[in-house]
């Protein structure tokens, strides 16, 4: 290949591959512009002191960044930055709307042959109709991992005969001061997802609804228990209601149910969108014949009521905290047994006691008195004045009430003593369930 | 056993009512926010039961 000379300036060409690097000048950015071929650099050469700042964008970046690329103090993230969380979950504080969802408080007792509220506090059963149907409530520890009680009702003679009108149901009932944030009667109204766990020996399609009392209005849904005698964990969401307020006060506006037995006249009418209630909405799909043999029992733990459509974690709150929530609708002050404490009592009279009691806790509504009577199970001690019960009650309010004794008692007008019990029998509770 | 229902008078106010069933007695205080005392009006209502005059 010749060599070409271009006057005085200098060669003009070079035969290829023929300069030496010693022979080649320090090239300046003037002789590098255009673009260099990426054969041209070294493999792993590039520092980010060679990357302008912000200069790499998104279509720069691999596809997913792995968990190793994260590690260490993240930056703080804009919560309106963050996608694809689920809407409307509770993140923090309390999330679960039921009291005792966990089955945790008994405190009437943990096995009765009795209907209604008799075993776990704030779920009780409820029976209409129904002939022949017994089942012994209990306060159960077969549960599933996580938990360490469940309401077990146990089937102890059947209802040969299902009947139209039958009907039997374990309920739990919120107060509507408790639901504002459901924001029902609005376009705003919002879902809210019920999840829980159960095991029966009866498998079939159950019906789960929600009623609200204060505009008669309801919705239903179906789960299916698959495999008898196991433990399954079941999610119900249901839609908001854009009619139908949910009174701010402290009286009954939602009952959450959980269809056992039930008769052909709850069943007709579809029900899965909030409506008018009518007895064929109670129930719609429920095909499970439950209560038809004694081998029949279902348990039920884990209830969780939380906005939103998503079923997080069961909220699982201490045993302390469920009781005190508990005791805003019942209350023991006495359960059996001589010299326990009932309270402070003085002769208002001749022949009359008034003993004044402060509840643990403000109670929802002025309670109802029950107690037990009998020969002598209660007693002024220090005058051993014995008498059989009260006689009354009065200036009830939520937060405390008189208890007097006008009959039986005889003492000195302004005498004071302790008032204790005598009987193993002798109880006294206070009630203010919805 | 049915249950027994009464008016309890103090100072000649009515001031519960008392609810009797065998050995287990209950006080309901005149308030409609108590579930036993909206439960009675509503049988008396229903003509259910009756409320005996307090002693």
């Amino acid at each position: 290949m010749p060599t070409n000379i271009n006057g005085n300036t200098g060669i003009d060409k070079v035969q290829d591959g023929t300069v030496v690097s010693a022979d080649i000048a320090t090239l300046d950015a003037s002789k590098l512009t255009g673009s260099i071929a990426a054969a041209r650099i070294a493999n792993n050469t590039i520092d980010s002191a060679h990357i302008a700042s912000g200069a790499v964008d998104d279509a720069h970046l691999a596809t997913g960044i792995t968990a190793s690329k994260l590690t260490g103090a993240l930056p703080a993230i804009s919560a309106a930055s963050l996608t694809n969380v689920p809407k409307d979950v509770t993140v923090g504080g309390r999330k679960n709307m039921v009291i005792n969802g966990a089955m945790q408080v008994a405190q009437r007792g943990t096995s009765s042959t009795s209907g209604g509220y008799a075993t776990v506090d704030r779920f009780f059963t409820y029976i209409e109709s129904c002939e022949q149907l017994a089942v012994t409530q209990t306060q159960s520890t077969d549960n599933p991992n996580g938990f360490g009680s469940s309401y077990k009702l146990d089937v102890t003679t059947a209802e040969t005969a299902t009947e139209a009108n039958d009907q039997y149901e374990i309920v739990t009932r919120l107060e509507g001061q408790d639901l504002q944030h459901l924001q029902h009667n609005s376009s705003g109204a919002k879902s809210v997802t019920l999840s829980f766990w159960v095991r029966s020996s009866k498998t079939g399609t159950y019906c789960v609804a929600l009623y609200k009392r204060d505009t008669t209005r309801n919705i239903t849904s179906t789960y299916a228990i698959s495999s008898a005698n196991t433990w399954e964990k079941k999610t119900v969401t249901f839609a908001g209601d854009t009619s139908g307020a949910i009174d701010n006060d402290a009286n009954r506006s939602l009952d959450i149910s959980w269809k056992l037995l039930i008769g052909s006249n709850f069943t007709g009418t579809a029900s899965t969108t909030w409506g008018s209630t009518t007895d064929a909405r109670s129930a719609n799909g429920h095909t499970a014949t439950w209560g038809s043999s004694t081998s029949d029992d279902f348990y039920l733990t884990g209830v969780q009521l939380e906005l939103g459509s998503t079923a997080t974690d069961f909220e699982h709150r201490s045993y302390g905290e469920e009781l005190v929530l508990c005791q805003r609708y019942y209350q023991i002050l006495v359960d059996g047994g001589a010299d326990k404490a009932v309270g402070t009592g003085f002769y208002w009279s001749s022949n009359e006691v008034d003993m004044h009691h402060r509840f643990d806790g403000e109670m929802r509504a002025a309670p109802t008195l029950d107690h037990v009577v009998g020969t002598d199970y209660y007693r002024m001690s220090s005058s051993a004045d014995s008498f059989n019960g009260f006689s009354g009650i009065q200036y009830t309010t939520t937060r405390s009430c008189n208890m007097y004794i006008s009959a039986y008692v005889s003492g000195t007008a302004g005498y004071t003593s302790d008032i204790r019990s005598r009987n193993a029998d002798s109880f006294i509770a206070f009630t203010a369930e919805l | 056993m049915a249950k027994q229902y009464q008016y309890v008078n103090k100072e000649s106010e009515v001031v519960c009512i008392k609810v009797e069933e065998g050995n287990k007695v209950s006080f309901v205080p005149i308030d409609t926010a108590n579930t036993h005392y909206a439960k009675i009006l509503k049988q008396v209502a229903d003509g259910d039961i009756t409320i005996a005059e307090a002693d």
